[in-house]
């Protein structure tokens, strides 16, 4: 598919869809809410057949109250890419998890909540990766403060 | 929506339910961070029933650096030095990765003989990378030989590496607008000298180890990963290709002067050890005749096109490429604001991925096989933990 | 074992003559552990292809020295080489295994990472910033990571240190040979000549004019 077609097929599936600016690939913006239909959707559908999670990360963004998620996606059959973003708000950041599409997404976001503290809801085991169980805090946000960090001197 | 945080501890702890008469044996064994056999700081805490394994619950973190958050404080030829630590007998690509992404961002424009060294010096450590794990194969499987011969010859190609970029293990060379060195005058002649010799070495690896008997049932249908679980689980490199998906970045969004060269893609079939294994001899192949179709035309050019002392800065925007390294695709994430540092860097790293696959093909084989399966997906740890 | 280096020396040294049969004794235990020491398989990250895998295969032969008895438990092992990054997370472990291995045990630290943090010193939220701050450590080798040919330079100091340095009378006091590690033609005299130099407040360094001399563009 082209790029300009794929495009409009992913925006038409769900209201709320729109084109993701200042991105190098293509890339589209979704609500939190219908995120897991909207994920299911480019999962089964033939045409788009998004059947690899590349990776899932997350984007800081204090000022603006909001954490982003970022959800890269790639079709082995069609052979075409998608980014998908979404954001949170930063005082509640919770989030269907998508682990039931993909099985990697497990992984993924536990990382997630290990680093950016973002729940995931109907995430089969959620726990903190990379960290000690008992860490404090949630490291890769903008205002994480660590008496043992060293921090460079400018 | 209620959301429920658990820990290691109450997994460990969970009273597993008595579905035989023999489920009494089941126990948690701890194949713990310091282990010959697990290629770096992996801690599999293996649920067992007698001899056989369960449930696999890898714990990782144990070298976890925090590469990602450092990656917001230093520029982008600061960071090209940093992902040499993290799949480190891929770190000729990994540097790619990044100069990849900084050069499409301010649109720099490469000419031939900078693609060309990259893609040779790629190849090469292609083959070091795998004449690697050939060894330290034989050696998790209990054969000493292996380990030396491949250290052997990987030593060549690390004397030849060693004179242009001048480190044998964490190169920093390739950076965003060329190449930290010229190559040196016999550079060429001396990787023809080390192709001559080794094609041969090749097919003495062959005789060792794929017609070995006791090495074949060891590794035939042991550890299957069907193309499905596969692609879901996201692994990539000699994995997926081994389980039957034809997936390689080199030919799907050629990059360097992948696009010219020729060459096969090696893909197995059933997906257990055996093919993962015949994969990656097959691959080595491959990359020896890709080095030997572009050593001897070398164009001619300057070696780096943008002026090292300038500080890089990023347009505003979110930048994505990934190059193939020899273990899977290596990618680069980057949320860039408009100064000289990135706002966000997330790697996306084949292994985190690659590791996840023992989890799945494991369970059901005995101890033996774990070693085995874990070995044969060629995992480097501090690629996972970052 | 226990017996003649515990309850022997004191017996042996006030008899006449004593002394002399404790420094041959020395001679020959020290003899043995510097040309057999075991290392334990502990390696975290890239320091461990370099310095455990490539020292002690077959184009840098770990062998020659008596070390390539590379043991999986520290409880058979005698040398610690700590090879890679370490983090918190890591930390009780490898103070767990440095409480294993049995008397004497040696540690080399190995890379920039073991000796100070290396590369992840600044903005790192997990690195244990040396080794050091966990368990003794008796030679350095620097580098990232450090050619086999430094290791083996390092492995060399350490047999100098326990052939020079340790005695039956006090186990697990080594003298340290500070100077192990001067090379051939610099005495200590023109180290402390450099010192001196560098402590001087009103030395500077003229970049602008230095680049002139030398045909350079000025940054």
């Amino acid at each position: 598919m082209s790029p300009d077609d794929l495009v409009a097929a992913v925006i038409a599936i769900e209201s709320g869809v729109a084109k993701k600016d200042l991105c190098d690939r293509l890339a589209v913006n979704v609500l939190p809410e219908t995120l897991l239909k909207f994920m299911q959707r480019l999962h089964d559908d033939p045409q788009l057949a998004f059947d690899m999670l590349y990776t899932h990360t997350a984007v800081d963004y204090p000022v603006e109250n909001r954490i982003e998620l970022i959800y890269q996606l790639y079709s082995v059959k069609q052979r075409h890419y998608l980014m998908v973003a979404t954001s949170v708000k930063r005082d509640k950041p919770e989030i269907s998890s998508v682990s039931s599409i993909w099985r990697i997404a497990e992984w993924h976001e536990r990382e997630v909540y290990d680093l950016f503290g973002v729940l995931y809801d109907g995430h089969p085991d959620l726990r903190r990766l990379f960290l000690d169980d008992d860490w404090k805090g949630f490291p890769l946000r903008k205002d994480y403060k660590d008496d043992f960090m060293l921090e460079r001197p400018e | 929506m209620s959301i429920r945080v658990t820990t290691l501890d109450e997994k460990i702890h969970e009273i597993p339910t008595n579905e035989s008469p023999m489920a009494s044996q089941e126990y948690f064994v701890n194949m713990g961070p310091q282990h010959p056999s697990t290629h770096g700081v992996l801690r599999l805490v293996l649920k067992m029933d007698g001899e056989t394994v369960r449930e696999i619950l890898p714990v990782l973190g144990y070298i976890h650096r925090g590469i990602e958050k450092k990656g917001e404080h230093i520029g982008y030829r600061q960071f090209v030095h940093l992902t040499d630590r993290l799949d480190y007998l891929s770190a000729l690509a990994n540097n790619w990765a990044v100069s990849m992404v900084v050069e499409k961002a301010m649109n720099i424009e490469l000419n031939d003989r900078i693609q060309t060294i990259r893609t040779i010096m790629a190849e090469l450590q292609r083959i070091q990378s795998h004449q690697l794990w050939w060894g330290v194969f034989g050696m998790d499987l209990g054969a000493f030989t292996p380990f030396l011969y491949g250290f052997r010859d990987r030593e060549k190609i690390t004397t030849i590496l060693e004179e242009t970029i001048g480190a044998r293990l964490t190169m920093n060379y390739i950076q965003p607008g060329g190449l930290m060195f010229d190559i040196q005058p016999d550079f060429a002649k001396k990787v023809k000298e080390f192709i001559s010799y080794f094609k041969p070495k090749l097919e003495e690896y062959e005789t060792l180890v794929s017609n070995n008997v006791i090495f074949e049932q060891r590794m035939k249908n042991v550890g299957i990963l069907d193309a499905a679980t596969a692609v879901s689980i996201g692994t990539t490199g000699p994995v997926l290709r081994a389980s039957g998906v034809a997936h390689d970045l080199r030919k799907d969004e050629p990059y360097g002067v992948y696009g010219k060269v020729q060459f096969k893609v090696a893909v197995g079939s059933v997906g257990d050890s055996w093919d993962r294994y015949r994969v990656r001899i097959e691959e080595m192949r491959q990359s020896i005749q890709i080095v030997e179709q572009l050593i001897d035309n070398i164009p001619e050019g300057k070696t780096l096109v943008m002026k090292p002392a300038i500080k890089i800065k990023l347009p505003a925007g979110n930048y994505y490429s990934h190059i193939e390294t020899a273990r899977g695709i290596f990618g680069v994430f980057v949320v860039a604001d408009g100064t000289d540092r990135p706002y966000r860097i997330h790697l996306r790293t084949p292994n985190f991925n690659n590791l996840w696959a023992v989890t799945v093909t494991a369970p059901g084989w005995r101890l033996a096989d774990l070693v085995t399966i874990l070995s044969s997906l060629d995992i480097v740890v501090p690629d996972i933990d970052r | 074992m226990g017996v003649i280096t515990e309850k022997l020396p004191i017996y042996i040294e006030p008899m006449p003559g004593g002394s002399m049969v404790l420094t041959s004794m020395d001679f020959m235990i020290n003899w043995a552990h510097a040309n057999s020491l075991w290392p334990l398989t502990f390696g975290t990250s890239c320091c461990a292809i370099e310095v455990m895998m490539a020292a002690g295969a077959s184009n840098h032969d770990l062998a020659r020295f008596g070390a390539e008895v590379a043991r999986a438990t520290p409880r058979q092992a005698d040398l610690l080489v700590v090879a890679g990054t370490i983090v918190k997370r890591m930390a009780p472990i490898l103070k767990t295994l440095y409480a294993q291995m049995g008397e004497p045990r040696y540690v080399i630290a190995t890379g920039s990472c073991a000796i100070s943090g290396g590369p992840f010193v600044f903005n790192s939220y997990t690195t244990i910033r040396g080794v050091d701050q966990l368990i003794p450590v008796d030679v350095y080798v620097p580098g990232c990571p450090p050619r086999p040919e430094a290791f083996f330079y390092g492995l060399l100091t350490l047999q100098r240190m326990i052939k020079e340095g340790e005695t039956v009378r006090k186990p697990g006091i080594r003298r340290k040979p500070v100077m192990a590690a001067l090379p051939e033609g610099i005495t200590i005299a023109d180290i402390q000549a450099e010192l001196a130099a560098l402590l001087d407040r009103n030395a500077t360094v003229n970049v602008p004019q230095q680049c002139k001399e030398r045909d350079l563009d000025e940054p």
